[in-house]
């Protein structure tokens, strides 16, 4: 029984059912029953052609439901006993799904969801699990996602930088349970990148790469987070990262930069130092000055800052902080962290305890707690 | 997404507009809150934004260890203690504004008069997973 395989092949099955007449939404739900299927029939009695027993099983599942609806659904199923095959090789399902479930018109949440669920392949269930929801809510969220998008034509190219935020987000805010979405990020980029040829496909993929390569050494065994110059980097997964630097020198080399490439760049360049002291800050500061002309964004400054601190020295970071705004989120850490560099730990204690109150996560919280309390031990003795 | 608490107090917030005890409103004016409440949820659940609700006893007990091998000390329960949690709501939206609004609409459940009761809730943010990509 191959999960894996079944989950691949689920966006072409829908994309199937879609071109011989089905609406998304019922496509969807009939090849979900066609995966709950498949999960009790394969091991026994496993198909020599499964994406054709796929097509097969989902066609049956979604003209019974149509049957079982009221007349108007039926109406609409133009094709009903042995449908034509369609057309399909000239246009990539599996590409067109990524491109509906990132509509512009969801929002985010809804994209994240339904992209799980349509081009991932995850149950209801286990995507609920996953973002800490019952399963009642997940499964709202996603029909009502499915009704955005019900009059959006499947066939119509979309944009490409959609796609990316949703799988960034749900790379980044990926919460655990039984589903590693981090790892599901990285299936569906990979899936994605093998479809379309495009630079910053290219770089997201790269920069998943490379700070998933980091994962081991992210926490330590009691779940505190160790901070990037403190991690123990023998720990760091050198597969991965040579995969990510591979990739992001081909996207690099056409010479259209994104901000998911300055990003990568910057990782990679975290990933090329054996310790700390090895960074090249000098050159992650010019990859933040691409980014910030890329994106314009506060995060990229405040994090400009920090880079600026170590390569031009503490007062030098202190000054690019000072033009940014107070009020954003982790900018009080990184007054504190400068403020150390700069030989005044009073001042950097007081910070820390002041970051950890509007720290927005449980294990950042306590690293500054930790910071602080460690500072204050030092100013008493 | 995000999501946060909708604290509501017995005790312990600034006062309501519409300020009168519940056991001083019509059979009618408690089934139209109960109602209100209810519905609120559905709706909630139906937007795929509802987490969790509970409501709790007004009365509570402290509770401390006492020592190796011996019982824990209880004391209260304390009826007049300054602050007095009612219940919850968790929701999880896309935006604090989100938040804001919907804990507006709890707000407005009707009380008295049916009238909405104007009370404050408390819109506490949950403490996240830190994301993935730090710098």
């Amino acid at each position: 029984m191959d999960d894996a395989l079944l989950r691949t092949l689920t966006p072409s099955v829908i994309g199937v059912l879609v071109r011989r007449g089905a609406d998304f939404a019922a496509a969807e739900d009939a090849v979900q029953d066609a995966l709950v299927e498949a999960v009790r029939v394969w091991p026994e009695d496993p198909p020599k052609d499964p994406k054709g027993w796929l097509v097969t099983v989902a066609w049956r599942k979604f003209l019974d439901a149509a049957r079982a609806d009221t007349s108007r659904r039926v109406r609409e199923v133009r094709v009903e006993a042995e449908p034509s095959p369609g057309p399909g090789e000239e246009v990539d399902d599996t590409l067109q799904l990524y491109f509906l479930c990132a509509h512009p018109a969801l929002t985010p949440a809804s994209a994240v969801a339904l992209t799980l669920r349509a081009v991932g392949g995850l149950t209801t269930r286990q995507i609920a699990q996953a973002y800490l929801v019952p399963e009642a809510t997940m499964a709202q969220r996603i029909s009502r996602a499915k009704r955005t998008v019900s009059g959006v034509r499947f066939d119509q190219p979309g944009d490409v930088a959609t796609v990316l935020r949703v799988l960034y987000l749900v790379f980044n805010e990926g919460y655990s349970g039984d589903v590693d979405l981090a790892e599901e990020a990285i299936r569906l980029t990979r899936q994605l990148a093998a479809r379309i040829d495009h630079e910053e496909v290219a770089g997201l993929l790269a920069l998943m790469l490379l700070h998933h390569a980091r994962r081991p050494a992210r926490t330590g065994p009691d779940g505190r987070l160790v901070p990037l110059a403190e991690q123990d980097r023998r720990l760091w997964n050198t597969r991965l990262i040579a995969e990510g630097v591979d990739v992001l020198q081909a996207a690099l080399a056409r010479d259209r930069l994104g901000e998911f490439q300055a990003q990568a760049a910057i990782a990679a360049l975290h990933a090329d130092a054996r310790t700390a002291d090895e960074t090249d800050w000098v050159q992650i500061v010019e990859w933040y000055d691409e980014l910030v002309r890329l994106t314009d964004s506060p995060v990229a400054r405040l994090n400009r800052a920090v880079a600026v601190g170590e390569a031009d020295g503490p007062r030098a970071g202190l000054a690019a902080l000072a033009e940014l705004d107070p009020a954003l989120p982790r900018h009080t850490a990184v007054a504190a962290y400068l403020h150390e560099r700069d030989g005044d730990p009073a001042t950097a204690a007081r910070l820390y305890a002041e970051a950890a109150r509007s720290a927005p996560s449980l294990p950042e919280r306590d690293h500054l707690t930790r910071q602080a309390a460690r500072l204050n031990t030092r100013l008493r003795g | 997404m995000a999501k946060y608490l909708l604290l509501k107090h017995y005790r312990g917030a600034p006062a309501a507009v519409n300020d009168v005890p519940m056991d001083q409103w019509t059979p009618e004016e408690v089934s139209a809150h109960v109602k209100y409440m209810q519905d609120f949820a559905a709706r909630l659940e139906s937007t795929g934004e509802y987490v969790d609700g509970q409501a709790l006893s007004p009365e509570g007990t402290f509770v401390r260890y006492d020592g190796e091998g011996r019982p824990p000390v209880t004391d209260g329960p304390f009826a007049e203690t300054k602050d007095l949690i009612a219940g919850w709501m968790v929701i999880d939206v896309d935006t604090y504004e989100r938040a804001l609004e919907l804990a507006a609409e709890l707000s407005a459940a009707p009380g008295a008069g049916g009238k909405p009761i104007h009370e404050w809730l408390e819109v506490r943010p949950f403490l996240t997973e830190p994301p993935t990509i730090t710098e």
